[in-house]
Parts: C-alpha cells; sequence; structure tokens
C-alpha cells in the first residue's frame, strides 16, 4: 500500500458551512463543530439559517437548512462572508450555497442524494456533478448513505434511520480536515440519545469512518490547521444571544432581589428566551405561557404592579399586538423590559431570517406622546449585558424599556469570557413600604421616576390606569396643564437617561474622512471591514449605539467631527431618519434588506467607494 | 387587636361619575359593604378592570386598583395573582369588555383557575359609547349602531362562562342587595376562579332591561333561585317547579297531579345540570336562574405553579448563578 505524504498546513481563519435537507441535522453538525473549535481555543462566529417551515418537502429548495462558523486564531466578528469549504448533503444545498464557495474552495456532496428526483426538486437538468459546471472547485464525492449502512452492520437499525448519521460522517471529513480530536462530539452523543444506545453507536461510528475516510482517500493530501486564539485571558463558553438575554434578565434578578416573571407567546424567533427561563423555576423564576400576545404583556404589566421584575419577549408582529398595552405601562409608569427578537418584517414577513427594521415601531408606535427607551446588544454574548441594562433602565427610572436583539444574535454564537455576578453593579430599586407622605405620582427630581408601593403594602392603596393621572396624587386628571406636564414629564423621563450611560466613542480616530455609525448585530460586520480599511490606511472610523432612545449625550460632538457619516442598517435607513431628524447631519443609510446580515466586504467596498470615491 | 374594617373604610376620596340612577351604584355598595367581611387587610385587595362604565369601579374603592385596557383585565389580573398569590384579586367588568374585545382573555381565564373572582355587570348595552348593541344584546334590538335592529345571535354568558371550563358559575341582579351580597360571598370563599354575571340596568341606553325579572308584579313568576339541595320552586305561591323530562325543562304545578318531591333538586356539582339551566336564559316561557348554577373543586393555577417552584427548588441544584451559567462546556484560556 502506498503511503500517501500527509502535509500539514497552518491558516488563521476558516469558513464552512453545512448544507442540506432540513431533516439532514445540518444545524446539529454546525452546533459540534462550534463546540469543537471552541473547545479548542479558536475564535469563532456562527450563523445558523434554517426555514420557516418546520418539515418543507424533502429535497426542495424551500427545505435548505444551512450553518455557517467562521473560526480564526484572530479575534473575529462575523462568521465570514466566502466559505472556504461547503458541505452540500443535497441538491438543493448546492444550489442555494455554491455561489458563496471560494474559487478552488472544497465542496464536499454525499452522491446519494444527487438522484435524479432530487436534482428535478433543485432545478438542476443535469447533474452538477458529472456536466463538469463544479470544475472550478475541489469537489469531494462520497456516497455517504453507503459507507454508513457498511459501518452500521450488526446494529439493529432499519437502512433508513442509519443513513441519518450522514451528518456525522461529514463531520468527521471536517474533523479530520483540521485536525480536530472527535471527542466532544462523541460525549454529546453519549449525552443526547442516553437511552438509545444503539442510535449513539451508529453516530458515533458514523464519525469515526469519516475520520478514518479523510485519512485514506487520496484526493485530500492537505489538512490544516488553525491555531488558538489569543483571546483575553479567562473562562469561556460557547453562547448564543437568545441563552445570553435570558442570563442577563436572572443576573438583573439576583442583583435587584427581585423575581423574575416573564409573561409570553411563542414566537419565532424569540421563544427560546421562554425555554430557557421556565427551566429556571429553582430561581424562583415564574413563566407564563399567555393565550396571545396581548396577554402576555398584560399579565407582565400586571406582575410588575404586584413587584416582580416582569419581562416580555416576542418579535415584531407580537410587537404590534402588545403596542396598546405598552401605553399602559407608560401611562402608569410601571417598569418591564419588552425584548423584540427582530425579524423580517412587515407582517408575517421573514419569520426565520434576520432584520433591524423594528427600530421606529419601537421609537413609535404607541398612540399618544409615550416614548420609551431602546437598548441593542451588538454581539450574542452582548445580549446579556444588554438585557441586564434594560432591567437597570426599567426598575431606576419606572418605565418600559425595549431590547432590541435580533434572529442573527438570537441564534448566533460566540465564545463568551463567563462573567461572575459579583462584576455586575447593583440595582436598587424604588420600592417603598413608608405610608408617610406618600403619593402615587410624586416624582424624583433627577430620575423622574415614581415610586413603586406594591398590593400587600400597608397604607399605600392607590389606584393606577390607563387614564391621565394628575401629578402626585395620581387621581384621573383632565386639566389640560396637567396632560402638558405629564406629557413633557413622560418624555423627560427618557431623556435624563441620557446622563446615565455612556459617552459615545468613536473606535478609530476621533475625527476624520469618515465614521461608520451602526447599531445592533451589524457590529461585526462593520468592525471588522472598519479594522480592515484602517490597516490599509484608510481614514475611517466606527462607533456603534447600544443606547439608541436617548441617545448618548454626546453623540451631536462626534458626528460633527467627520465629513461624512454613513449608516449600514439591515432596513430602508430607521436610524439614518433618526440620526438625521435630530442632529441635521447628513448621514448616508447604506441599507439591506434580504433577511441576511451585511458582510464584512460589503461594508468594506462601501468604505472604499465614499473615502477614495 | 386592629380594629375591624367597616364599609367606610373602602370608599375611596373619588366622585362616582356613573349616570344617576345606574345599578353600578348599588353595586358598589353591595361590595363596599361585603369586603370588611372577609378579615382581609384592606392592602390585600386588587380591583381590576378593563375599559366601559363598569371599569370605573376600581377609582372608587380604597383599595389597591388597576383601571386598565379594553378587555385585558384578566391578563394583568393573572400576572398579579402569579406575582403575589395572597392578593384577594377582583376583576370587574361589563358585557362588551368580558364578552367582546375581551373574550379571549375571559376564557382563558376561566380555564385556567386561577383564585380571582370575576363580576361581569351585563347590561346587555354599550354605555359608555352611547349605545350600542352589545354581545348579550337580543337578535334584532334596534341602537344607534343598528337602527334596523341587530344582526347578531347573543352569547349566553354563563354556558361560555361553563363551556370554557369555569369551576364556579352565578347570578344575580343588582336590584337584589341580599342576594347579590349571598352570592359574591359564596364567590369569595370559592377557591378558584369565581364568575358572576349581575345584571345591571342602564338607566340611559337600555333601561328595563331586566325590568320581568325586578319589578315586583312579575319577578316571582321570572325568578328561579337556585340553592343547591333545594327544589327549584318558583312562582308567587311557590307552587310552580321544574322538572326534566328527558333533556327538557318543564315547568309544573304543585298540586293534585304533582307533589314537592317531583320537582328537580339543584346539584351546584353537576355541571350537566348547570349547562341546562344555563340555557334558560334567553327562553321566555322559563323563570330566569339566579344563585350558584356550578361550583367545582379543582387546585388552582398558582397553587400549581407554587408547588412547580418548590419542587424545582428541592430537585433542582442549588440555585447558584455563576454555577448555572457554566454549566456547560467551557474552557480557559491562560
Amino acid at each position: 500500500m502506498t503511503q500517501v505524504k500527509k502535509q500539514s498546513e497552518e491558516l488563521d481563519l476558516v469558513t464552512i458551512r453545512f448544507a442540506g435537507d432540513s431533516g439532514d441535522g445540518m444545524q446539529l453538525t454546525g452546533n459540534q463543530f462550534t463546540e469543537n473549535s471552541a473547545i479548542f481555543g479558536n475564535d469563532i462566529s456562527t450563523f445558523p439559517d434554517f426555514p420557516a417551515e418546520i418539515r418543507a418537502p424533502a429535497g426542495s429548495l424551500a427545505g435548505v437548512s444551512s450553518f455557517q462558523l467562521q473560526f480564526s486564531s484572530k479575534d473575529i466578528h462575523t462568521p465570514g462572508d466566502i466559505l472556504d469549504v461547503l458541505v452540500a448533503m443535497n441538491p438543493a444545498a448546492l444550489k442555494v450555497h455554491l455561489q458563496d464557495l471560494k474559487e478552488n474552495g472544497m465542496l464536499l456532496v454525499n452522491t446519494a442524494n444527487y438522484t435524479p428526483k432530487n436534482l428535478k426538486l433543485a432545478g438542476y437538468e443535469q447533474n452538477p456533478l458529472e456536466d463538469g459546471s463544479l470544475k472550478a472547485y475541489r469537489l469531494i464525492q462520497v456516497d455517504m448513505n453507503k459507507l454508513v449502512i457498511t459501518i452500521a452492520k450488526g446494529i439493529d437499525l432499519k437502512p433508513k434511520i442509519v443513513t441519518r448519521s450522514t451528518n456525522m460522517f461529514a463531520l468527521g471529513i471536517l474533523f479530520w480536515l483540521y485536525e480536530r480530536e472527535p471527542d466532544s462530539t462523541i460525549k454529546f452523543l453519549n449525552e443526547k440519545f442516553a437511552k438509545k444506545p444503539e442510535i449513539v453507536e451508529v453516530n458515533t461510528r458514523a464519525l469515526k469512518a469519516g475520520i478514518n475516510y479523510g485519512e485514506t482517500v487520496e484526493i485530500i493530501r492537505t489538512t490544516f490547521r488553525v491555531p488558538k486564539a489569543t483571546l483575553k485571558k479567562g473562562l469561556y463558553r460557547n453562547i448564543m444571544g437568545n441563552q445570553a438575554t435570558a442570563y442577563g434578565v436572572l443576573a438583573a434578578a439576583q442583583k435587584s432581589g427581585l423575581e423574575v416573571f416573564y409573561g409570553g407567546y411563542p414566537i419565532t424567533p424569540a421563544s427560546d428566551v421562554l425555554h430557557y427561563l421556565s427551566a429556571y423555576k429553582h430561581f424562583g423564576v415564574k413563566t407564563f405561557q399567555a393565550e396571545d400576545e396581548i396577554a402576555g404583556i398584560m399579565s407582565t404589566i400586571g406582575a410588575s404592579f404586584a413587584g416582580d421584575l416582569a419581562i416580555t419577549a416576542t418579535s415584531g408582529p407580537g410587537v404590534a399586538l402588545k403596542t396598546e398595552a405598552i401605553g399602559l405601562a407608560t401611562i402608569t409608569e410601571l417598569p418591564l423590559v419588552i425584548i423584540n427578537v427582530q425579524r423580517g418584517g412587515p407582517s408575517t414577513g421573514l419569520p426565520t431570517k434576520t432584520e433591524q427594521s423594528d427600530l421606529l415601531q419601537a421609537m413609535f408606535s404607541r398612540n399618544g406622546d409615550a416614548p420609551n427607551p431602546i437598548i441593542a446588544p451588538y454581539s450574542p454574548g452582548d445580549c446579556y449585558y444588554a438585557a441586564f441594562e434594560a432591567c437597570r433602565i426599567a426598575l431606576k427610572y419606572m418605565m418600559p424599556v425595549f431590547l432590541l436583539t435580533d434572529g442573527y444574535l438570537a441564534n448566533g454564537s460566540e465564545p463568551w469570557l463567563i462573567p461572575s455576578l459579583s462584576d455586575m453593579p447593583e440595582i436598587p430599586t424604588r420600592k417603598v413600604t413608608n405610608p408617610n407622605g406618600f403619593q402615587p405620582y410624586t416624582h424624583d427630581k433627577d430620575t423622574l421616576a415614581r415610586d413603586w408601593a406594591v398590593p400587600g403594602t400597608e397604607g399605600m392603596e392607590h389606584r393606577v390606569g390607563g387614564l391621565e393621572k394628575s401629578d402626585g396624587d395620581g387621581n384621573v386628571c383632565y386639566d389640560p396643564m396637567n396632560h402638558d406636564q405629564m406629557t413633557r414629564l413622560r418624555h423627560d423621563k427618557v431623556e435624563v437617561i441620557a446622563n446615565d450611560i455612556e459617552s459615545a466613542v468613536p473606535f478609530g480616530e476621533e475625527s476624520g474622512q469618515l465614521l461608520i455609525l451602526g447599531w445592533g448585530s451589524t457590529y461585526g460586520a462593520i468592525r471588522s471591514a472598519v479594522e480592515l480599511a484602517i490597516e490599509e490606511g484608510l481614514s475611517v472610523s466606527h462607533l456603534h449605539l447600544r443606547h439608541i432612545n436617548p441617545f448618548p449625550a454626546n453623540l451631536g460632538d462626534v458626528l460633527l467631527k467627520f465629513q461624512k457619516v454613513i449608516i449600514p442598517e439591515l432596513n430602508m435607513g430607521q436610524l439614518s431618519m433618526l440620526i438625521r431628524s435630530k442632529y441635521l447631519v447628513d448621514a448616508i443609510a447604506f441599507n439591506k434588506i434580504q433577511g441576511k446580515p451585511f458582510t464584512l466586504h460589503e461594508i468594506y467596498n462601501k468604505i472604499k467607494e465614499l473615502v477614495e470615491g | 387587636m386592629s380594629i375591624p374594617l367597616t364599609k367606610k373604610d373602602f370608599v375611596s376620596d373619588q366622585e362616582v361619575r356613573w349616570c344617576p340612577g345606574c345599578g353600578d351604584y348599588a353595586i358598589l355598595s353591595q361590595v363596599q359593604k361585603l369586603f370588611p367581611e372577609f378579615g382581609i387587610k384592606k392592602e390585600n385587595f386588587l380591583v381590576v378592570s378593563g375599559i366601559g362604565c363598569s371599569s370605573r369601579f376600581p377609582y372608587y374603592m380604597n383599595t389597591y386598583g388597576f383601571h386598565s385596557i379594553h378587555g385585558r383585565a384578566p391578563a394583568l389580573a393573572a400576572g398579579a395573582k402569579i406575582t403575589n398569590p395572597n392578593l384577594s384579586v377582583w376583576v370587574i367588568t361589563g358585557d362588551g369588555d368580558a364578552m367582546a374585545i375581551g373574550g379571549n382573555h375571559f376564557i382563558h381565564l376561566l380555564r385556567r383557575n386561577f383564585d380571582i373572582n370575576i363580576l361581569m355587570f351585563n347590561n346587555r348595552i354599550y354605555g359608555l359609547t352611547k349605545g350600542q348593541y352589545s354581545p348579550t344584546s337580543e337578535p334584532g334590538k334596534k341602537t344607534k349602531s343598528s337602527p334596523m335592529g341587530s344582526l347578531d345571535y347573543p352569547f349566553n354568558p354563563p354556558s361560555l362562562a361553563l363551556g370554557a371550563g369555569a369551576t364556579f358559575v352565578a347570578r344575580s341582579l343588582d336590584r337584589e342587595q341580599k342576594h347579590l351580597h349571598g352570592v359574591l360571598q359564596k364567590a369569595y370563599e370559592h377557591k378558584g376562579t369565581s364568575y358572576v354575571e349581575i345584571y345591571q340596568n342602564c338607566n340611559i341606553f337600555n333601561n328595563g332591561a331586566f325590568s320581568d325579572l325586578t319589578e315586583r308584579e312579575t319577578k316571582m313568576e321570572t325568578q328561579l333561585q337556585l340553592d343547591h339541595g333545594q327544589p327549584m320552586i318558583f312562582g308567587k305561591d311557590k307552587n310552580k317547579g321544574l322538572r326534566l323530562n328527558g333533556s327538557q325543562f318543564e315547568i309544573i304545578d304543585i298540586g293534585s297531579q304533582f307533589s314537592k318531591d317531583d320537582i328537580l333538586v339543584h346539584n351546584k356539582k353537576d355541571k350537566n345540570l348547570a349547562l341546562l339551566l344555563s340555557d334558560l336564559t334567553y327562553q321566555p316561557e322559563f323563570p330566569k336562574p339566579l344563585g350558584v348554577f356550578y361550583e367545582e373543586l379543582k387546585p388552582t393555577y398558582e397553587e400549581l405553579l407554587i408547588n412547580q417552584i418548590d419542587n424545582a427548588k428541592v430537585n433542582m441544584p442549588t440555585a447558584n448563578f455563576d454555577e448555572l451559567i457554566r454549566s456547560s462546556h467551557t474552557w480557559e484560556i491562560k
């Protein structure tokens, strides 16, 4: 037997994408590679992308599910633009994703699924594996079904079940390609299928077979190493945005001495926040799956009035339904956090795709003048800090607060330097128990917040409601000047928060040719592009807003120090509209509304155009 | 020893602004009279409402109160009850608030069986918006929004409540103060969601909607008082009663042909009977049942939730936040 000379090459950055039918287990496969890379010590960034249909027709374009992952020895902020490796488990996956594979990139296919029927479903007239159209790529064709059936001999499972382990075979090939040990996945399989030893066995064999296949097949002569990243020292884990959001809420409860009440209704892509919180009953977390979105927030308002840290999470359509109730929480000046995990709109829109198009909804959707603070995290791990901050603001200023995450943050993941609860600040509440001189609508002169006297507290019985209230005693009041005063007070309550948040400090130079102003999940793509542009000597800086209402107090001054300001957003220019109207700055809107995040190069090319053009 | 509370303790300093002659005054007065009888501290009452004439109620009660938005009071009450199960929570609603815009929250509160009391003031009209037909208005009703007569078939509120899984269903009248007092007392005592429909006269937009039931000349013939374990007798001379013929009620006279023993005895634990009784609501030839239609005991939502939380605290790892967020795979960068 000829010994193939093995070569090993070092890389600092790799982007791979697993794509297949919804039933092919691509999300699980991607998560396993992510976990493995994280444990190995790479910096990682992921982008899961799956159809809205739970079971779209097998083999159809609509049913393609994918998971993209970038891993690196450097500090990275995005899941990558162009693929080094594409795993296309069926023709539909190939059709949808081939365009993102770089020239000479590696293309791994499971030939068993390239049947005439599947080719037709994907819209191929001819089999691309045979017609020479894939010449630009390093094509690796494996009949994975046949191989896993061979290695499953002696295991009492139907072939249909056995072939479900082809994803593990594909994972095995990639583990081999990037010189990885499969231990974490074998451990995972043992835990996940603890009650089905034969499933553990067939998947473990498939995984190892994939590794062995890589070692013996001659087509791949080189394997690759991506060394550990030099991340900040400390203990890490992998975290997804929705999980971090749930942790942030729980941390705020611990730091405020309150219990969490969560009222909500399941909706993609926010449901995981409910799932996570419902598992923390031992922390005293009370979750209430209400009959609809409206009941979700109304129960939350009831819980807030009664003294809990009250939270609801939803997505844009849900916020639309909750809007009247948010007005009620605004006029009754009760603390609660409304988490909007944004998705493509309008209406049902693109339920599983990401977008930032609910910013103006958060700003303006209530009837009447009813401003609410808006906070947006910029990465999956940052959801923890942003959720904590939203709770802090709600409790300190006694008002509903919007937390705007999105589908990309919610389902994306990154390594997370695990914080300690002791590092988080205490959150004092405005709960009062001394009835002397108590008036429900007396407002603190600094924060403009009213006190929080909860039912059950002796001597402080009072009524709140949706009718305008008299400043001070809180009785129903139709007096014109009182309404003027209360409307201004609700406005000022948001404005004073600007004194309580971090100033705007751009990344890069403090002044120059171009400032990129962003918010939310576009952080990674913007920061990577700006880093690249600065390396090349371009005059460009990056400012990313966490607080959108109110803006940081010095934002106007910062904007004036740049010749041009560009605002990339996954919407038609919503932050742009706010910035232009407030600061009269001729900000340039850069918009993408494709249900997908910006790529690094889209931003980078725009920078070049604006600076050099 | 604290001084026992009186009605006066529950009267707020707010001027009551219902129309003179409105049935709501009588209900308010009865509730203010009743609350001190429970021996509960004033601060442990929470009165919640939606929108409508009846929903101004919390402002007039010197307790904690929340005047919320149209139809949504049950959901708000549920959240408050979960947060503080010790509160005695009262939802004040009307036929528009509970049956139209808030129908969804109404039925879901009932099925979950929180220990919350719902008082639905049914005047079969929209009062606050000045006189449109409601979901309990009779078919053909001529109102501002139905000049040629309403095309809607009405809800039958007790049937709706029973269908939604209510564990306490009762009916009373604004004009029958003693009766109302007794029914509200029983609603309070019931552990679980208590639904009380209160026929209430809107003297401006639907005056006399229940006059057959409230006027001295007719009420003995039109009221059927339901008492658990008692025969369903009615009539000025207490000589009429109901019995079942198959699954239909029929009216029989006590006298030569039938005796008192032939009259059906009310059993508030019999849901089928309650459904048959509620079906009499719109049958003109029959008297209208008042009192407790149905009562069933089963665990309340908040009891079940507290049990889950208690079990979680015993059976799950100690609630340590730092341990929780380190409970997945971790790795150290040195």
